[in-house]
């Protein structure tokens, strides 16, 4: 039997929750002997070579690209997870949805305290992707499986929710894995 | 003219005896002379009353009749309830906008006019309605709004509005209101004869026990909707100890579509406070709060006249209902929330703070009001109370269902040809209560108003008692015209409003609610979505700290459960797992209209 394929990306997310699936520290060791990884940034895949069973997804949706990577997720992983808080609620990114976006915009390239920008042009290139009117959480815009909760989850806590996923035992998280106060 | 900020407040701290749980009628005082009450007025207030700045700023931006910015001359607000609604309240909006020139929420440049909307006024038999200052306008139409714009601007008196006085105390020369009491059915309890003084003379020759006894052997239960046994909460409230004891009538009727308080306070004031009087000497109070609702600021006076002339009769004060008792009652008035319904929540409001519901235990039987054993009771229950005393327990018991003695007030409206107050016995199945309001195309109908249940033909042979279809007193009739998901979603949208905020499952759960509704109406829900109300619905039962948070969910819930195909023809699986929910096309239209904007060279 072929092992098990792993996607993961990192959407509008820090890469502190892939930071943390890094910490499992020599356990990257016995992941690489059970799973293959396919898309990720970890080996710097770009695309999907094949049908994966489990997407990792990181980060919210803030732009356009954000969106077309997810529903590809979607599209090609049996299983997806949220990982962290920013795929499950926006996190901090979503912070800006209580500005409109030109104001953001504005406040960024134009009239922050910090910016030197004397063309007072905010980037247009047709190659950046379009922000959304807001940061969405990974499963308002596609069908997400699990949510493993966290700012990151805790290399513990990947490590055991992939075991358990792969596996096909129940998740049994420890309370100290899912306490965040 | 012009009013020193700090002569207002000092006569307004005087007349409450700078007393700082009387804050709440400090604010309202000030708020009446100076049309609102501004931040010099709050640090007056501060200083005079010895209460801190954010208490009395706290309590300026909870209620909706005060407001930390002097509004206008003339605040007119428009009761934008779902009723109100299904009567023209759009057209009657619009006309007041148009004329006034101004938007909802807005207020003329020479600060005449300030346009507001608010909650039920508790006129949902006369609708679409609205407040001008505290006089009350019904049966509006476009026309007639322009009519009222028209004559404030020409003579700039409210009162001059009133053109055709209503029945009863309506006309009353403290009332003077063009409200109509529509009694369409009155009853052998509540809204029965009443020979004032008589239930206290039959009082007088009891003990309080055995008065407690009597009202315990009629089996009677709160009116408000919850059905807490009166007599059980009155023994609680004997027994606590504590040498000042309080009794509150909740007349803080906002369950949108009740108004049935409105006509008790109207046509049997006397019934209501001998109920209070009664309470008063069957628990050990001496002392009594009315708590009036803003809306029915127009039936102050004359409710304080009646006060007045119980005193002077020898219905209040000294020796009251016997010798060596004493009873009096004062009116606590509210400044618009609907969150102040709830008893714990009044209690705050009577002590001058925002309207936070309390945690329980301790119960206001135990510690309530100033602290002291306290019992909060409904208008209604109080009006039963008075008449237990005069016909006997057994007069009131032998009507009604089993769980659910004596009668219940029903306030109808919505699509029935005869909206108004109606008796009837605890009992009564809905179809027979539609048949007596003519509700005859009825296909979905509000129970007990938004908190209570949407029901739909199938519940039509269900009855109205404690046991089946509990109500406060609330029925609001949809004809087949009607969306449920759509009044559903107007109910929502007021509780999100009404929530004071405190608990997250209830100041985020109303929200996740309504804008769920909308998604499904506007043809992108899945069913997961529904699955996800009752999660929510869950959750907000399970954790939320008092009532409303509570029960707030229930027009989703119910409505779900009533008429659970609209819902489905509406709610589908999107394809490739994506959400129906999100657009991409419209959450980039601002990215896009921004890079229009910017390539034109010009700034938006």
């Amino acid at each position: 039997m072929s092992k098990p394929r792993v996607a993961t990306t990192s959407l509008c997310g820090c890469f502190g929750c892939h930071m943390s699936l890094l910490d499992i520290d020599e356990r990257i060791l016995q992941l690489a002997e059970i799973v293959e990884f396919d898309k990720s940034p970890i080996n710097d895949h770009k695309d999907f070579t094949q049908r994966c069973t489990v997407g990792l997804i990181e980060g919210g949706c803030a732009n356009a690209e954000n969106v077309h990577v997810l529903r590809r997720f979607r599209e090609m992983c049996d299983v997806l997870v949220s990982v962290g808080d920013c795929a499950t609620t926006g996190g901090i990114p979503a912070l800006r949805n209580l500005v409109p976006l030109e104001e953001c915009l504005e406040e960024a390239y134009v009239k922050g305290p910090s910016v030197h920008n004397p063309s007072r042009r905010i980037p247009d290139d047709p190659e950046i992707p379009l922000l959304l009117d807001k940061v969405y959480p990974a499963h308002e815009v596609v069908k997400i499986d699990y949510h493993l909760p966290g700012c990151p989850p805790s290399a513990d806590t990947l490590w055991e929710a992939l075991n358990a996923l792969l596996s096909g035992k129940p998740l049994a998280l420890p309370y100290a894995l899912l306490k965040y106060d | 003219m012009t009013l020193s900020v700090d002569g207002v407040v000092r006569e307004a701290c005087q007349s409450v005896g700078h007393d700082p749980t009387r804050l709440m009628d400090v604010a309202r005082a000030v708020q009446a002379r100076l049309g609102g009450v501004p931040p010099a007025a709050i640090d007056a207030i501060h200083h005079q009353l010895h209460v801190s700045r954010a208490q009395v700023l706290g309590l300026v931006s909870f209620y909706a009749f005060l407001d930390e910015t002097p509004g206008a001359r003339h605040v007119i607000r428009v009761c934008d309830d779902v009723v109100d609604r299904l009567a023209g309240h759009a057209r009657v909006a619009r006309a007041f906008s148009d004329e006034l020139g101004i938007p909802i929420g807005g207020t003329t440049a020479d600060g005449t006019f300030a346009l507001q909307r608010t909650a039920c006024i508790g006129m949902s038999d006369q609708a679409p309605a609205a407040l001008v200052g505290d006089v009350v306008v019904t049966d509006l139409s476009a026309e007639r709004a322009r009519q009222v714009v028209a004559e404030l601007r020409a003579h700039g008196d409210p009162q001059r509005l009133v053109k055709r006085l209503g029945d009863g105390n309506n006309a009353h020369p403290l009332v003077r209101a063009m409200v109509r009491n529509n009694i369409r059915q009155a009853g052998p309890i509540v809204m029965s004869e009443h020979k004032r003084g008589e239930a206290l003379r039959k009082c007088a020759a009891l003990s309080p026990v055995e008065v407690i006894r009597a009202v315990k052997t009629a089996r009677l239960r709160g009116r408000g909707g919850a059905g807490f046994p009166t007599g059980i909460k009155w023994e609680m409230a004997r027994a606590a100890p504590g040498a000042r004891k309080f009794v509150l009538c909740n007349a803080d009727e906002g369950e949108p579509g009740t108004f049935k308080d409105r006509v008790l306070l109207t046509e049997w004031p006397d019934r209501v406070f001998a109920g209070m009087t009664i309470a008063g000497y069957a628990i050990g109070a001496r002392e009594g709060v009315l708590y009036l609702r803003a809306e029915y600021a127009y039936l102050r006076a004359f409710l304080e006249d009646v006060l007045a002339r119980r005193r002077s009769d020898g219905l209040l004060g000294r020796d009251v209902p016997r010798r060596g008792f004493e009873f009096d009652i004062r009116i606590q008035m509210g400044a618009g929330a609907y969150v102040c319904g709830e008893e714990s929540a009044l209690i705050e409001s009577c002590e001058g703070r925002r309207g936070d519901p309390r945690n329980r235990p301790p119960f206001p039987a135990q510690r309530g009001y100033l602290g002291c054993p306290t019992v909060v009771n409904n208008v209604e229950t109080l009006c039963c109370v008075t008449r237990i005393l005069e016909a006997g327990s057994a007069a009131f018991s032998v009507l009604g269902s089993r769980q659910s003695a004596g009668t219940k007030l029903l306030s109808i409206s919505g699509d029935v040809s005869r909206p108004g107050v109606y008796e009837v016995p605890f009992g009564t199945p809905i179809q027979d209560v539609l048949a007596l309001c003519g509700g005859r195309d009825a296909t979905a109908l509000q129970v007990g108003g938004p908190s209570g249940r949407m029901v739909g033909p199938a519940d039509f042979e269900r009855t109205i008692c404690y046991d089946d279809v509990a109500t406060g007193g609330a029925l609001v009739v949809f004809d087949s015209s009607r969306n449920p998901l759509e009044i559903a979603h107007a109910y929502m949208e007021f509780f999100e409003d009404e929530s004071c905020g405190y608990c997250t499952p209830c100041r985020v759960g109303n929200v996740l609610l309504r804008r769920g509704l909308e998604k499904v109406l506007a043809g992108r829900g899945e069913p997961a979505d529904l699955e996800q109300f009752e999660q929510i619905a869950r959750t907000m039962k399970a954790s939320s700290r008092c009532g409303l948070g509570q029960t707030s969910f229930n027009p989703v819930l119910t409505s779900l459960q009533s008429f659970r195909y609209q819902y489905e023809t509406l709610v589908a699986e999107a394809p490739h797992g994506r959400r129906r929910g999100f657009d991409l096309d419209s959450a980039t239209a601002e990215a896009t209209r921004l890079r229009a904007v910017a390539a034109e060279g010009g700034r938006s």
